[in-house]
């Protein structure tokens, strides 16, 4: 018997009874042994309970989280001001569960909205069927869509949680925007 | 006063009055036994058990009351409706009654109390004795048969444990002489220099340890919670009660909590007698003593299996009992002649 690492499994499968050491000789059933673990155990319990508490008091005290945590997705601009999203629709040909639609638009020099031809003339993201796996992010050329920390994303009807593309251009958490700027240059050309 | 008292009238409005102070007492005792339960078991799992409504979830009870209140009375196809109505009843009625006779020391020489009857203790195991019907209708009615085994279950339990635990007391009644709550624990002994109260567990060790255990078993706490068994069982008789009638049988199930480590305090522990504390902090202290003691014991020990809590009810306990009465005899008459 190996486990998946290798290791020896000292107790091997046994029916009921079978391979069940005899008591040893000698060894009567005490009184004073049983008393002698059960105040054992309850020593245990108490010195738990004057030790503290291991729980993370939740709304007012989060966990840290990893930072390639996969939230809410955000939109990028770049830093002159023009939307990253070319309106290529890679994502939502990545998207496993089809969550992402994206209408582009073509560019014209009178209203230019991001550097490429195209642009998102829609882009909504339904976060019910979202299962937050990220290869949007991973399929995207330009680095428009990436998905940031925030996870508390409950709201009262169904409606919201189709986020829009007004709402995914919200500017991205700093701390998160300065990373995937030292991670990978895909600048403005 | 003693005229008003006197008048037959007056009587009973004075006994109305004291009753619906005892009730309000004990309701509200019951409610904070039920948020030191959660915030000690959470302490013991390192957890810090509800802390959100209110002051330290002071409120939490009150929360969860109005959410039970409000709940639908559901009543499930196929029960014995009178029945299953009057099971919980049964719970809460016979749980309240327990404490007509419990003295309540307020101050010294100043005590309270509903009824002080001379057989006060005898009267508190008649209504604990009521507890079986409650849970075995409960369980019956339901017409489910993880109910009616729960219910089977507590019938067997509780006749076994009603056994040991009024046997445990015998050897105590023996050397006060007297049922009455009050007599036990102003029990005065002469020992040379010493005159006054003791606790009688100095006297009645062996008692104290099989009511202990009794006492556990009659209320269905755990590790005698077999009637519950919420893994075995899925609730046992309470599978098929909500709102309401699920609060009569958990509110009686705290209130016997309270009155057996009251009477624990009383019978073993010299009641409001403690040192130079007040009467009725020495009592309250006693209490919570031994409710944190349930608590403990709830937060350590894994259920016993049905036929482990058998034997010990009948092989253990029982005939333990019966000694201590013996040797309790032999030695009483050989001090007092």
């Amino acid at each position: 018997m190996t486990d998946e690492n290798g290791d020896h499994d000292p107790t091997p499968l046994r029916r009921p009874g079978e391979g069940v050491p005899p008591k040893p000789e000698g060894e009567k059933p005490s009184v004073a042994a049983d008393v002698a673990a059960l105040a054992g155990g309850l020593k245990t319990t108490l010195s738990e309970f004057f030790k503290p508490v291991v729980t993370t008091m939740y709304p007012e005290e989060k966990t840290p989280r990893s930072e390639r945590y996969r939230g809410r997705h955000y939109l990028r601009r770049y830093d002159n001001g023009l939307e990253r999203c070319i309106g290529c629709e890679l994502c939502a040909a990545a998207c496993p569960v089809g969550c992402i639609l994206v209408i582009a638009a073509e560019n014209t020099d009178e209203k230019r909205v991001s550097p490429g031809e195209r642009y998102a003339k829609t882009y909504e993201i339904n976060m019910l069927r979202c299962i937050f796996c990220g290869y949007c992010e991973e399929a995207c050329p330009v680095q428009a869509i990436v998905l940031g920390p925030e996870y508390e994303l409950s709201d009262t009807s169904r409606e919201k949680f189709i986020y829009t593309k007004e709402k995914l251009l919200e500017p991205l958490p700093p701390d998160v925007e300065t990373r995937l700027k030292a991670k990978k240059k895909v600048e403005a050309p | 006063m003693t005229d008003f008292y006197n008048n037959a009238v007056g009587h009973w409005v004075v006994v109305t009055v004291a009753i619906a102070a005892l009730l309000f007492t004990v309701l509200t005792a019951t409610a904070y036994t039920v948020w030191f339960e959660r915030v000690a078991l959470g302490r013991i799992q390192r957890r810090p058990g509800p802390n959100r409504v209110g002051p330290f979830g002071l409120m939490q009870l009150a929360a969860d009351g109005v959410k039970l209140a409000f709940k639908e009375s559901f009543i499930p196809a196929k029960t014995d409706k009178v029945l299953y109505v009057i099971a919980p009843t049964i719970a809460v009625a016979a749980a309240f009654l327990s404490w007509a006779v419990i003295p309540i020391g307020l101050w010294y020489n100043v005590q309270y109390w509903i009824a002080d009857l001379n057989i006060g203790v005898l009267l508190i195991f008649a209504f604990s004795s009521l507890n079986v019907y409650a849970i075995l209708l409960g369980g019956y009615s339901s017409n489910n048969k993880y109910s009616l085994l729960g219910g089977l279950r507590s019938a067997a339990q509780l006749i076994s444990y009603e056994i040991a635990l009024g046997l445990s007391l015998v050897p105590t009644f023996m050397i006060v002489g007297s049922l009455r709550l009050r007599d036990i624990v102003d029990f005065t002994v002469h020992w040379g220099p010493y005159t006054g109260p003791i606790p009688l567990v100095l006297l009645t060790p062996v008692g104290f340890v099989i009511y202990l255990i009794a006492a556990v078993a009659e209320t269905n706490r755990a590790p005698f919670d077999l009637p519950e068994a919420e893994q075995e069982l899925i609730g046992g008789f309470l599978t098929e009660y909500s709102g309401l009638k699920f609060v009569m049988y958990y509110l009686a199930e705290y209130v016997n909590m309270i009155t057996v480590s009251a009477l624990a305090a009383l019978l073993f522990f010299g009641g409001w007698y403690l040192w130079f504390v007040p009467p009725v902090f020495a009592f309250v202290l006693k209490v919570i003593f031994f409710l944190f003691l349930y608590i403990w014991l709830r937060g350590t020990l894994p259920r016993l299996r049905y036929d482990m809590l058998m034997r010990l009810g009948w092989k253990v306990l029982m005939p333990l009992a019966i000694a201590n009465i013996i040797i309790t005899g032999i030695v009483l008459v050989a001090v007092q002649g």
